[in-house]
């Protein structure tokens, strides 16, 4: 692999909700402008890994968190480390496509407003600019003052990823971002994933074995809270080498 | 019940059909060389018949294959295991074409007088033969030791080979009267020198198949 820079350094990362440990000594580099994708069964801890990258866990009362997650080589779990930058330079797309019950352009302007953007011709290039990023902006351009409900299922989803972009994040996590979605909008935001990794870190929590092996370069295989393996995608998806690993991802348990 | 039921049952399947192409393909090659040694035209026109079998079988395992991938997705070891077995038919394919042509080689000799008893031939088609018989065997039984044998014995086919190739030319250049039938031979071996090099490539599939990397030593 081409030595790129590191965007997260994980070290010894443990964390419980209330007495239960749902991750276990994690120890993994995540790198700058790579698409890393996280498999595992269901309750195996690779949301709740992603939910630490922005800190989403600190909402859910009884975790608690030890080691250390340095993003840029600062520990976001210091003591000083400044929530609402943390929350605009990694931003989260979940599963369920979630517009605000807004315009489609109030959804867009929303995060821009509060980091406290006011000037209309800023706020009108953002939404330009992020619905041209995620290929939404002649689909809605003029339709930008109705609601974003009104939207299909995928398309709710790009309006999503583009109010993530709206505050020009450096690193997008997506937990099952297509989950809900039909194979044609699925489509659509894999080639959007892979677009955007030219400009942003991407980190996807997938239960999909052929999209994590289709758009990620990094995989990270996940079991009862541990990293069993990570690895160069085409090599885990070809010749993983855990016994685990190749049981999961051939479908023979999990 | 197995997690996979249906990929397995498609698995059997498809292993299935490589064992019966198999043992059509090693009996052409043993029938071949008999029909060659025995003038036994009967039996070379049924191996020139029978090469179609083996391509329609070579059809089948393909387009299970297509299905298997298509409709199970398969990664890792399963993905290998069908990309070798769609290889591997491939080579078995091909060894029933030289088959077909080892049986057009005995029409063409039926009416030559053999200056000698056909001993190394016959031998290096035993030999062919059982390699072909056992790099399929340790593909579908997975056995890693037995491919790597399988690979190693081309060396004595390959050493047969430049002896009858050597004998041959010598009696091209000796004896005019029978020049035409010992480069006849010669072109024999060489049929049966590629049979074996293709039990080879089934050996480094098996390989391939079971440890992901193409290492036969």
């Amino acid at each position: 692999m081409a030595e790129k820079e590191k965007k997260f350094e994980i070290r010894d990362l443990d964390l419980y909700y209330g007495t239960f440990q749902a991750l276990k000594k994690i120890d993994i580099d995540i790198y700058e402008k790579d698409i890393t994708a996280l498999i595992g069964p269901s309750g195996c801890g690779k949301s709740t890994f992603l939910r630490t990258l922005n800190r989403m866990n600190d909402l859910v009362e009884g975790c608690r968190i030890e080691g250390s997650i340095l993003f840029d080589g600062e520990d976001i779990y210091g003591k000083d480390y400044d929530l609402i930058d943390l929350r605009k330079r990694a931003g989260m797309v979940f599963q369920k496509p979630n517009p605000f019950p807004k315009t489609i352009y109030e959804n867009i302007t929303y995060g821009p407003k509060i980091h406290g953007e006011k000037n209309k011709d800023k706020l009108d290039k953002i939404v330009e600019k992020t619905l041209r990023e995620v290929g939404l902006w002649e689909e809605v351009k003029d339709r930008l003052n109705k609601s974003a409900i009104g939207l299909s299922g995928g398309q709710q989803q790009r309006l999503c990823i583009a109010r993530c972009l709206s505050v020009e994040p450096e690193v997008i996590l997506m937990d099952e971002p297509t989950s809900a979605l039909d194979p044609v909008a699925t489509t659509k935001i894999e080639a959007l994933i892979q677009e955007l990794v030219g400009k942003y870190s991407i980190i996807i929590v997938t239960h999909n074995m052929q999209q994590a092996a289709r758009i990620s370069n990094r995989t990270a295989f996940f079991l009862n809270g541990e990293i069993l393996e990570i690895d160069d995608t085409e090599k885990i998806f070809t010749n993983p080498s855990n016994p685990k690993t190749e049981e999961y991802i051939t479908g023979r348990f999990g | 019940m197995t997690p996979r039921p249906k990929m397995d049952q498609e698995l059997v399947a498809i292993n299935d059909k490589v064992t019966k192409m198999t043992e059509e393909v090693e009996k052409a090659i043993v029938d071949s060389i008999k029909a060659i040694k025995e003038k036994d035209m009967d039996l070379a026109r049924a191996i020139i018949d029978n090469d179609e079998i083996i391509d329609d079988m070579d059809d089948e395992i393909n387009e299970m294959c297509y299905m298997f991938l298509a409709t199970q997705q398969p990664l890792a070891s399963d993905l290998r295991y069908c990309i070798s077995i769609m290889k591997m038919v491939t080579d078995l394919e091909r060894i029933g074409d030289h088959c077909e042509d080892l049986a057009k080689y005995a029409v063409r000799m039926e009416r030559e007088e053999y200056y000698k008893e056909l001993i190394d031939l016959p031998r290096m088609a035993d030999l062919a033969a059982s390699m072909v018989k056992n790099a399929i065997r340790a593909f579908l039984d997975r056995d890693l030791k037995l491919a790597r044998k399988v690979w190693r014995a081309d060396e004595d086919v390959d050493e047969l080979f430049r002896d009858i190739y050597e004998e041959q030319i010598g009696v091209a250049a000796s004896d005019a009267k029978n020049a035409r039938l010992s480069i006849m031979f010669a072109f024999v071996a060489a049929h049966l020198e590629r049979i074996a090099d293709y039990a080879t490539n089934i050996c480094e599939e098996t390989v391939f198949s079971l440890e992901g990397a193409y290492s036969m030593e």
